[in-house]
């Protein structure tokens, strides 16, 4: 029984504020769901349409074609599923590196008293808070001075430990019993064993958590990787997508079918797992 | 040696060393350098000091005001509505005549789960600048007149951007207050009830106090994320500079300035003002909400 007060109202009353409730949140999804109909609508036009009319919701059967999803999955000369690969590789490599040097590093704080401890956990915080984007220069030149630009490692490094994912595995493993980490002992596990054996498999909630939101970042990711790559061979999605768009020409051909299957991977996760998504999305306003 | 690194005095450190390692080579030295070169003129052929000269040059810098102006006023609009309205749309959401709000909560969280590269596509082209373009089409069918030239005025310009903004992150915000009404013990509203409290009563004196955390919380990353904002404008108009600056942001202007022009002195400059402003807004938040104290349990 969450508000008593409905009950002292009339039923009547009751089932009005369902039907506009319900009425108004149907109206909110309609617009949402928009943007999302404009692009799927115009991937089935013809890409002249588009410098012409941008998207609309017209639905016209004379200008219905599969022209740009023919060029897309068995049409000529473009690298769209190199970008795919790349993109699921890197996504892959770095959810898994990232969650576990993230743990890895959450439950040093989570189950040890040492000494710099709260120092250090500032300074957790400190990256947390500071956006990526007024680092990205400085970050740039290190990388380039690194010799690690068109390599996923440059992409990957300065977030292998990632603050928010520190944070929330420290949240979780603080509400972990510590006599798993005497067991462990007595049993004749090294310190890190304890870790690897006994601890990592508990953890399971909180990766997959964790995997969604790092996963889902990854592989949208823009701005860093299109600084760091410039090879279009190495490209993601987000960047190939986004040189199909530029200053000296587009290619809608390619630019709108391609934006369209790039959400598909991520859809079909989010209606499979959708608790995880949510509890992992809102994993940051847990802190405190 | 073994044992010694076995030890649990020496294993704590072997686990966050990872973090030290990378905090130190990215965050440290990137601050380090970023203050460092903003007193410095950086070229290929040299590096030499030269004082303030790179703040004197940015604050005479003629897009640096449409760079500020774009970023407040951007920062503002989306905090005016992607705080009030996601509270509003939580506590509907959670009221008990609600039926099938896990499905609406489903739907407005898919526009997260697209890229901002698609994600300024769509909207580059549902705002295009011609008759039959989804919002113009729209606009003339329901009040008649012209169309609106979207991405070539400051105004309309601004409108998408902010619609964009609110497309994209009104789902999650709704997701935060939603949690932070869960964690209001349902006897505060019944004692509320006993005492004769209306609906608005119990929203206005329970419901957003109650709420205080979580709207710190929600205020501190839109400011974030409105300071920050970039890569929206950037896809909006194509990779191109926008007419008369109507979308170059403060981060626009460092990109355009260091990663464009190869001026790090005068990018650095500004990326450590806007630094100084994000860091001081995250102390005040974690003031406010106590978090700092809070490490030692």
């Amino acid at each position: 029984m969450l508000r008593t007060h409905n009950s002292i109202r009339k039923p009547g009353e009751r089932r009005i504020n369902t039907v506009l409730l319900i009425l108004f949140f149907t109206a909110m999804a309609f617009i949402m769901l928009l943007p999302f109909i404009s692009i799927v609508l115009t991937s089935f036009k013809d890409s002249s349409l588009i410098i012409r009319n941008g998207f609309n919701l017209r639905i016209d059967a004379s200008t219905f074609t599969l022209e740009n999803y023919k060029y897309l999955f068995t049409g000529g000369d473009h690298e769209y599923f190199r970008w795919f690969g790349n993109s699921i590789f890197l996504t892959v490599v770095q959810t898994v590196l990232t969650l576990f040097i993230s743990a890895w590093v959450g439950y040093g704080f989570a189950f040890y008293e040492f000494k710099g401890k709260n120092f250090i956990f500032v300074c957790v915080l400190i990256v947390m808070m500071i956006p990526f984007e007024l680092l990205m220069l400085p970050m740039y030149r290190e990388i380039i001075a690194m010799k690690l630009t068109n390599n996923y490692l440059g992409i990957m490094l300065p977030y292998l430990a990632h603050p928010i994912a520190i944070f929330f595995f420290r949240q979780f493993l603080q509400s972990i019993p510590k006599e798993i980490q005497d067991a462990g002992r007595i049993d004749g596990c090294s310190e890190y064993g304890i870790f690897l054996r006994l601890i990592m498999p508990i953890m399971k909630p909180a990766f997959a958590a964790m995997a969604i939101y790092i996963g889902m970042t990854s592989w949208n990711n823009f701005l860093w990787p299109m600084l760091v790559l410039t090879d279009t061979k190495m490209f993601t999605l987000p960047i190939g997508l986004s040189s199909l768009l530029g200053p000296y020409g587009n290619n809608y051909l390619l630019l709108i079918s391609g934006s369209v299957i790039s959400v598909v991977p991520l859809m079909i996760l989010f209606f499979s797992a959708q608790k995880y998504f949510i509890e992992g999305m809102s994993t940051g306003s847990v802190k405190g | 040696m073994k044992r010694k690194i076995n030890s649990q005095k020496v294993a704590p450190y072997i686990f966050v060393l990872p973090f030290v390692v990378l905090f130190i080579t990215f965050f440290v030295y990137s601050i380090g350098s970023t203050i460092v070169m903003s007193f410095q003129s950086v070229n290929i052929q040299d590096v030499h000091f030269v004082g303030l000269e790179n703040y004197r040059m940015l604050f005479s810098n003629s897009d640096l005001p449409d760079a500020i102006r774009n970023t407040l006023v951007y920062t503002l609009l989306t905090l005016a509505m992607l705080i009030p309205f996601p509270m509003l749309f939580a506590v509907m959401l959670n009221s008990k005549s609600m039926r099938a709000s896990g499905f609406y909560r489903g739907v407005l969280f898919l526009p997260l789960l697209c890229s901002v590269v698609v994600a300024g596509l769509t909207f580059r082209f549902m705002f295009n600048e011609t008759n039959a373009s989804l919002v113009n089409s729209v606009i003339i069918n329901l009040f008649g007149g012209d169309k609106i030239r979207w991405l070539s005025l400051q105004w309309p310009a601004m409108i998408v951007m902010v619609t964009l903004a609110c497309w994209r992150w009104t789902g999650i915000n709704i997701i935060y207050f939603l949690s932070g009404l869960n964690s209001i013990p349902v006897e505060l509203y019944e004692a509320c009830e006993i005492d004769g409290a209306n609906t608005w009563q119990r929203f206005r004196y329970l419901t957003i106090p109650m709420l205080k955390p979580t709207i710190i919380y929600v205020l501190t990353i839109s400011i974030y994320g409105g300071l920050a904002m970039f890569v929206e404008s950037q896809m909006l108009w194509a990779g191109k500079a926008s007419p008369n600056n109507i979308g170059l942001t403060m981060v626009g202007f460092v990109y355009k300035n260091g990663i464009s022009q190869g001026r790090f002195g005068l990018a650095s400059a500004t990326g450590l003002i806007l630094l100084a402003v994000v860091l001081s807004i995250n102390l005040v938040q974690l003031k406010l909400s106590g978090s700092l104290g809070k490490e030692n349990h």
